[in-house]
């Protein structure tokens, strides 16, 4: 257990080393940056300044150890447009980011798994089909044009909810359920396939032999055989929703860390592009992490 | 995950199945409407008229029979701008698989092949790729080099080779030691045509079904990334990119951003649809 835990970390931190170098390299790509960031009406005077001022005059290669070093001790440098610390922006703007991925895992989990338990239950019935049917309208919907519709909906036709900002829950309402349709396809398959693949197991015939009611088998025999993979794979959609939330809170006008880059990004404020990318990937990484000890800790026979 | 579900699947599948028949109708159509859309617009998509902004559509009161969509904020003909983003979905969606085709079968048909420390290392840079936020850097890419259908294809096909990568890998581990295989060895072929001429053919149906599911996930990115200002440049009529352009007037004319998001939607199921009915037509075939 602790050599696979090691082992695990290992890889961990030279992903996150691996895409820090990639962020780097990434907000180097148009070229001069002093030139992108003093604006097009700046003189060759003031390019120079801006040169000087972000330290953007010293070897590439000095510039990238100076990041790489300071943000492994958490300091990721300081936003050309705040004017303070990235760390500090991030962590400002993380709560309302957060709080919308684990409002969408939790509508995703509370739809995709009842609906994978009884469309396994009832394997091809018209129910089966109609639970298959609907996690393929969730993986073709576009979730930004979702967005809009429910605005339209709930926010005009039916004045239920507020259609942007972060005052109330009811703000996290709309913009959770459109994060959710992203995860509830893959959430409800491997729900469907596992509970089949159980059912079908020689310890499930043996809890019937026994007499055991029906409710007991699937509840307690079944599922918690199946549950081992979606708990995994649910720590992991949190990490690609937190990542791709960034849509969903340009939409409904959510100050979180998408947001934060999407600002970034339209005002070259590179410190804060790349450290978000970053922070991103080691969450993504971290969870990734939990979801294998889940797995470990849930399923005795992955330890070996 | 997959093999699981086909082997105690309903009893149409694959080519018995209308959901398949479904998409590959709808994906004929749109490959129709992007192969012949200069010939088959009946108006200019770029043209604008001032004089008949935002028409209503067809099935709404006192429409007009020229313009059977309506029209948009500028006046321009909705459905010939309609066909138009067909065309530049198909070819982004098309375009982006080949490069991401290209570079994750090349990759993943290594480390499945070779194993070892090849292996290793396919493993490590599929699992890094899969840590980066893929919206996110590629807003940052556009954003940072400027909007171009070019640069777009290339940054989609840069970040989404992981899925080919994945099934590249383990499925070429599986032919990798069979016995057609050991006999091609034996007759002295080279490393290079055992794996163009002996793996590729035999994990190329797995190939294909990763390949549409591709495409459709490459035209979702496009729209979203034209939604938000950093995809396809105007005035080119992305569907995204429409609905974008659309959203102000959304509230007052909800179709505006109903037509171009069922077109979307519906291209996306249908590519969908028959990329699953491929999976369980070559599932069924290999069973026999």
């Amino acid at each position: 257990m602790l050599q696979f835990l090691f082992r695990r970390l290992i890889v961990a931190l030279l992903v996150a080393a691996t895409v820090m170098t990639l962020a780097f390299i990434l907000t180097r790509l148009s070229g001069d940056l002093a030139i992108s960031i003093a604006g097009p009406n700046a003189t060759a005077a003031d390019i120079e300044a801006v040169r000087k001022a972000y330290g953007l005059d010293r070897p590439v290669l000095s510039q990238f150890f100076d990041w790489v070093g300071r943000a492994a001790t958490g300091d990721l440098g300081n936003s050309y447009f705040f004017q303070t610390r990235v760390s500090t922006l991030i962590a400002e703007r993380m709560p309302v980011t957060l709080t919308l991925g684990l409002t969408g895992l939790s509508i995703a989990l509370l739809v995709s798994l009842p609906m994978g338990i009884l469309a396994a239950v009832r394997e091809n019935t018209g129910f089966d089909r109609a639970v298959q049917m609907i996690a393929l309208i969730g993986q073709a919907m576009p979730s930004f044009w979702l967005g809009l519709l429910l605005m339209i909906l709930f926010g005009l036709t039916l004045g239920w909810l507020p259609i942007s900002g972060t005052g109330s829950w009811e703000h996290f309402v709309m913009p959770g359920i459109v994060l959710a349709f992203s995860a509830i396809p893959a959430l409800t398959r491997l729900t469907r396939a596992g509970m089949i693949q159980a059912m079908g197991s020689d310890y499930i015939r043996t809890a019937r032999a026994k007499g055991l009611s029906r409710a007991s088998i699937l509840l307690k025999h079944a599922l918690r055989n199946a549950a081992i993979p979606v708990v995994a794979i649910a720590a992991v959609q949190l990490g690609f929703m937190l990542g791709g939330s960034i849509v969903i809170e340009q939409v409904f006008a959510l100050h979180g860390v998408g947001f934060l880059a999407w600002e970034s990004i339209a005002k070259n404020d590179f410190p804060v592009v790349q450290a978000v990318v970053l922070v991103l990937a080691v969450i993504y990484v971290a969870l990734t992490m939990v979801s294998d000890l889940m797995n470990a800790v849930l399923d005795p026979r992955l330890r070996a | 995950m997959s093999a699981a579900v086909s082997v105690n699947a309903g009893p149409r599948r694959g080519w018995k199945s209308a959901s398949t028949w479904i998409g590959a109708v709808i994906v004929g159509l749109a490959l129709f409407c992007a192969l012949f859309a200069p010939l088959i617009v009946p108006h200019d998509p770029f043209a604008q008229d001032l004089n008949r902004r935002l028409l209503v559509p067809f099935w709404m009161e006192g429409y007009n029979p020229e313009f059977l969509l309506g029209t948009d904020q500028l006046g321009r003909d909705y459905l010939s701008r309609l066909i138009w983003g067909c065309r530049i979905s198909m070819l982004i969606g098309i375009t982006v698989t080949i490069v991401s085709g290209l570079i994750g079968i090349t990759i993943g048909v290594l480390g499945g092949f070779f194993g070892g420390r090849i292996d290793d290392a396919v493993l490590f840079a599929i699992t890094t790729r899969l840590s980066i936020p893929v919206v996110l850097v590629a807003l940052a890419v556009v954003g940072l080099l400027g909007t171009s259908m070019t640069l777009l294809v290339l940054t989609l096909g840069l970040l989404l080779w992981d899925r080919f990568a994945v099934v590249a890998r383990s499925t070429s581990m599986q032919v990798r030691n069979l016995d057609f295989v050991a006999a091609a060895w034996c007759a002295g072929c080279s490393r290079f045509r055992v794996l163009t001429r002996e793996v590729l053919p035999n994990i190329a149906s797995h190939l294909v079904v990763v390949a549409t599911l591709e495409i459709a996930l490459a035209i979702l990115l496009e729209a979203t990334l034209s939604f938000l200002g950093l995809g396809v440049p105007p005035p080119l009529p992305s569907w995204g990119l429409m609905i974008a352009e659309a959203k102000d007037y959304m509230f007052f004319s909800p179709w505006v951003i109903v037509i171009p998001g069922v077109a979307l939607f519906v291209l996306v199921l249908g590519i969908n649809l028959l990329g699953d009915g491929l999976r369980d037509a070559f599932a069924t075939r290999s069973r026999t």
